[in-house]
Formats: C-alpha cells, structure tokens, sequence
C-alpha cells in the first residue's frame, strides 16, 4: 500500500526545526522532524502533549504564533517549497490545496457567522464564485458530511450546533475546495465516542470517494489503528518510528511505541492486573536531554543513548519500518 | 460477590433550575439526574460510564453532598447523608473523598504540596502538629513522590505529579470511599498507565471503595468490578464488568461498545461498527418515554410513551430497556 517512491510525495518535510524565543534565550522544540505523506495516503501522527506534532503542521502553513519560528529544514508540497512561496502563493495552498480541521470547532469557528458564510468564504475566495454559488455549494457541503436538514441549517450560528455538528461543520470548511491534502488536528478528541465513530466512518468515506491524502494528528494509537496507513510516532519533537501501520502494530521497534502500545488496556487483561507503564514524563519542550530524548525514560537505555543522538533509519530487514534507536537498529541487524 | 453495601441510592434525582434567554427571562430545569437507584459494595471499584451530560459526574456529587439532592435517599452508614447539613455532613465527609480530572485548578497555587497534603490532616485532627511532617512524608511516599517534593509547588511538577498530590490529599483523611471524577482523562497514555496501577495499589493497601467516573471504556474495563452505563440523566444498565462488554443487553451499551476503537489494525478495519446516529438530545428537554428511544435502533411504539422499568433482568444484571422485558418474558425463560 505504501509507496516510497519520492516523486508520489504530495508532502515532504525534512529536517524541520522549530525554536522558541525565550527569555533564557532560543529553545528547540522540534529538532529535525522527517515527514512525508504519498499521495492517496492517509498518515497518523502520534504522541503525546507537547510532543510538537500540532506545531509541525501549523509551521507548514506559516500559522506559527509570534516568537516560534522554524530555524531549519525543508517541506515541499507537490513539488514546491512552502517556506520560501510568497504569501500570496501560500494563500492559495492554505484552504484551497490543503484543508485543515482542527480540534476544538468552537475556537475555529466565527461565532459571530452564520455557518453558510464560513463555508462560502473559502469558495468565493480560492473558487472565484459567486455568492450565490458559494451557496449552493456550501449546502451540497453540510450535506456531504451528513448534515441533517442542511440546507436550513446554512443560517444557524456554530452555538446553535452540537459539538459533533459543529465538528461537522469544521470538515466541511476543510473539504470545501477539494483539497489534495486535509490535515487533521486531533478532530475527535472535545467528541464522545459514539459521535467519534460517526466521524471517523465519515472521513474514511470522504477520502474513499474524492480520493485525496490525510495527514490525522493524535494521541490514541487505538483510533487510529483502522483508519491510517502508515504511522508516525513522534517524542519529544522528533520522530522515533515511522511504519506501515500493521508492522507498527504487530512489531514496534522503539521502546517508546513499544511503551505506548503496552499501556493500552487490552481486551484480554485480567481485572485489576498492572499495567505496563513509561516510568517518568515526558521532558518539557525547550527542556530536552541530551542524546536521545527518551533516554531519560528508557528500560533499555545504554551509555551511547545519553550521548549521541539516533538518526531515523531503514531497517534493512523491515524496508519501510524506520527507527530512531540505537538498541532496536542493532537487535535488528543482528536477527 | 458476598460484598455488603457500602452506600445505598434509592431514587436519587437531581435538578437544576437555569435561566435561559439573552436577560435569563426564561426558566428552564435541567434534567441532570432521574430516578437513580443501586448500590455501592464495600471495596469495589464501580464505574459509571456515559457521553457528556449523561450525568455520571452529577451523580457523584450529588451523592457526596456536594450538590443538594432535589429528591431520593442515600445511605450510608444507616443514615440518609443527603439530607444532612454541611456542620452534619463533616465526619462523613472526611470517608468520603473525591479527585477531580484537573489537579492544577484544584490545588491551590500559592500553597506548597506540603501544606496542601497537610491541610486535611490538621483539620480532622488526624495528628499533632509534631507528627504532621511524617504523616505528609508518608503520603507523598504512599503515592510514589519523594520527600523533598513537601516543599515545592504545583506549577513545578507535571500533570501526572500534580494527579498523585490530589490523590494523596484524598488520602489524607484516611477515607473509606473516593469518587474518581475522570481522574485520568486529563492524562498522557504512558502517565495514566501510572496513575491507575497507582490507584490499584492504593486499593488493595487501604481496601478502599471506588466510583470511578469516567468515559475511556478501555480503561473502565481494565479497573472495575462492576459498571454502571448512563444516558441522559439515567441509569441504562448495570453489572459486572464480564457480564457487561460480554452480554450487554441495553441497546445503547451495545452501540457504545461497539464505537470504542481496539489498538488492532485488522480487527479494526474489518470490524462492523454500529453507528448510532444523531446527536444525544438536550437535558433540558428530555425525549418521553425511554430517553434513549429517538435513536435507539429496536424502538418500539411503547418506548416514547412508557418510561421503562429499572430491574433486574438476570442475576445481578440491571437494566431498563423494553425491549430487553419483552425479549426476556417472551423466551419465557426467565421470571419477571
């Protein structure tokens, strides 16, 4: 399902750095990040709070907050260099060519705006259409993602919506120019489950039917594990694994997915029994240890891990499963 | 389970009065609680489990007297606590604890982890002033913290840290029961890992009573002995945990089960999900009938009429569904 082939990268970001301006002087907070989603490829972002995945994203719009900036690093989408694109170039790919929705419509969504605005907005501005175009359309939108009554619904204000409408709503601003790309940030994380569920089913069928890629930004392995083909963990501002997603599942290679996955409460656990756990927390951002950045926290953590850093690699053996882990690329080598 | 009650609900009901409208012109009552009744066993771990607004936090409040029951009993110790005053309340409320979802709003900044800790035990008068620093000591130790961390700060530790502190301020008062109010929710996975065994631990060591508040049924499969599911201020069904995930019987169990994603890439794509549709209706305005009725798949016509009974369906397995009496009744296998 995966293709490696470079020339299919609709986005390719390489060694991206971001540093925050504080007062003790500059401070990384994601150091050298590698991601790239093939076209028709759906990729999962995992990790935890603060691990810089949602910064990753924004910086590739240049939506960074003011005195976060990116000091190193490329990304390309289709081809084109998104840091040095003017900003009238880029205002094209935000929204238009690559759609966002993001985790809490209620801080997305203009409060003071009907709906059917918000969803014309982006198609009068990237599609050239008229309002009453725009209209219509926004109206085939509620509908596409499930909007009961949708075309009456076009004048209701985001706090007449329920959460997962609102959500709704959110997706279909991000769909509303048939994007190449959506990136999605952590969208069901305000919902309850079974509005989860709808929602997940919901872009699974968007993406099966208009085809384009997705980039879904996480924290739960479990919600993911259907709906992703390959996965990206990311720790501490960098990538520590990247796999397809059943050999990230069946064969985590770093002790940190390896954690994760292990403490997750499985179907089959006895009641009450201890679960695996990461001793320690994760190292504030700025704050990073030297070396490998779970070092700190690692079971398996040798002298090298507390001083050099591990470079996101190939496993000869596993071809596209890459680690960032000295134990785990030797253990592999040696089998 | 030869467990006694610990705590008896009987009919627990709690509204709240809002007003509503841009100058609160309107009255309204929020139907956050109707017609609870089921008991709390000593030294379970009892989970309610519920979308937002469901009322399983209002549940624990109510029944610790944090907030006025609007009707209904609950008993513990012989005595109705609900109807007891706050200066009545007070020796109850040192067995009857509660640890929020978010440490950092409910420790107060300026006081340091010591004092928080130490606050309880000075004011149940549980040691002397002599022996507070030992008794402080040995909290932080009992919820894996080392000493030194008496005389720091909240905003110095993380949210896993500031979580163990809330917890042993629980533990302080040497409680019988604690309420989890999605004690966990707020947490990183590798950091929640921690706090439930942490919590587990603490359970066996202090033979303490659970109500755990929460909505990650993984979780809630993991730690408890029973579950309780709600929906829109009422209790849907309850049982023990393996009855529950393998012989739900209430429909929206069913379809709440099924929504919940496994960490297994093929089960998961080939997995057949029950999508429940729509959104849960307002509680201001609960639908007649069974609440769960206008999405609920097997409705039938008596269900947006009849508000169905709350019984024992099979040993030890309670649950109000029409559907399920007539399932029952209708094999004739079982009594009604």
């Amino acid at each position: 399902m995966t293709k490696t082939n470079t020339s299919e990268r609709l986005l390719d970001v390489k060694g991206l750095t971001i540093e925050i301006e504080t007062r003790n002087g500059p401070a990384t907070i994601v150091d050298g990040i590698d991601l790239h989603v093939n076209k028709g490829e759906t990729l999962g972002v995992v990790g935890e709070s603060g691990c810089g995945k949602s910064l990753t994203m924004l910086s590739l719009m240049r939506l960074l907050p003011n005195k976060i900036r990116v000091t190193k690093g490329t990304a390309h989408f289709a081809g084109r260099d998104l840091q040095t694109m003017s900003n009238s170039e880029l205002r094209k790919v935000r929204g238009g060519e690559v759609g966002f929705v993001f985790q809490d419509p209620m801080t997305s969504l203009n409060p003071v705006m009907r709906i059917g605005q918000q969803l014309a907005e982006p198609l009068i501005y990237h599609r050239g259409m008229n309002k009453a175009q725009a209209r219509k359309r926004a109206g085939e939108l509620l509908k596409l993602v499930g909007i009961p009554g949708a075309e009456d619904r076009l004048d209701a204000y985001p706090h007449e919506l329920s959460g997962g409408m609102r959500q709704r709503v959110m997706i279909a601003i991000g769909l509303a120019c048939n994007p190449q790309l959506l990136i999605a940030d952590e969208p069901t994380t305000a919902l309850d489950v079974t509005i989860q569920a709808q929602i997940v089913d919901l872009v699974k069928e968007l993406r099966d039917r208009l085809g384009m890629s997705i980039v879904w930004i996480t924290h739960d392995l479990a919600l993911i594990a259907g709906l992703v083909d390959r996965v990206a963990v990311l720790y501490a501002g960098t990538v520590v694994e990247d796999a397809p997603v059943d050999d990230l599942f069946a064969r985590p290679a770093h002790p940190y997915t390896q954690g994760l996955l292990a403490s997750i409460p499985k179907l089959s656990d006895e009641r009450a029994s201890r679960l695996s756990s990461i001793g320690g927390t994760p190292p504030e951002p700025g704050r990073r240890p030297k070396g490998c950045p779970f070092a700190p926290r690692c079971p398996l953590a040798e002298a090298i891990c507390h001083d050099k850093v591990p470079v996101l690699e190939s496993l000869v053996s596993a071809g596209a499963h890459r680690v960032a882990c000295f134990v785990a690329q030797r253990k592999l080598e040696a089998a | 389970m030869g467990a006694q009650p610990l705590m008896r609900i009987e009919n627990l009901v709690k509204h709240f009065h809002v007003r509503l409208g841009a100058f609160g012109e309107r009255a309204a009552t929020v139907h956050a609680l109707d017609d609870i009744t089921f008991d709390i066993l000593d030294g379970e771990t009892l989970s309610l489990v519920g979308e937002s607004g469901c009322g399983k936090s209002t549940t624990g409040f109510t029944l610790l007297n944090l907030h006025k029951a609007t009707h209904g009993k609950v008993i513990y110790q012989g005595k109705n606590i609900v109807e007891l005053d706050e200066k009545a309340m007070r020796p109850y409320r040192r067995q009857l604890q509660i640890v929020f979802q978010d440490p950092y709003s409910t420790l107060n900044p300026r006081m340091t982890i010591g004092e928080a800790v130490g606050e309880p035990i000075l004011f149940h008068k549980l040691a002397t002033k002599a022996e507070l620093k030992d008794g402080i000591a040995t909290l932080l130790a009992d919820v894996g913290l080392p000493p030194r961390f008496a005389s720091r700060y909240p905003h110095e530790l993380s949210g896993g840290q500031r979580q163990r502190v809330a917890i042993a301020r629980a533990l302080a008062c040497q409680p019988k029961f604690i309420v989890c109010d999605e004690a966990i929710s707020a947490l990183d996975v590798s950091v929640q890992a921690q706090i439930i065994n942490l919590l587990l631990d603490l359970q066996q060591k202090y033979g303490l009573t659970y109500l755990f508040i929460a909505h990650d049924l993984a979780v809630v499969r993991h730690i408890s002995d029973r579950v309780g599911v709600m929906y829109l201020g009422r209790l849907a069904e309850l049982t023990s945990r393996e009855e529950l995930f393998d012989n739900p019987l209430h429909p929206y169990t069913k379809a709440l089960l099924s929504a919940v994603p496994e960490a297994d890439p093929a089960h998961e794509r080939s997995r057949k999900r029950q999508v429940l549709q729509g959104d849960v209706p307002s509680p201001l305005s609960p639908p007649s009938g069974c609440r769960f009725h206008t999405r609920c798949p097997v409705a039938m016509d008596v269900c947006s009429k009849v508000v169905p009974e709350w019984r024992e369906a099979l040993p030890g397995h309670h649950v109000a569904c029409h559907a399920v009496t007539e399932g029952i009744s209708g094999t004739g296998g079982l009594p009604g």
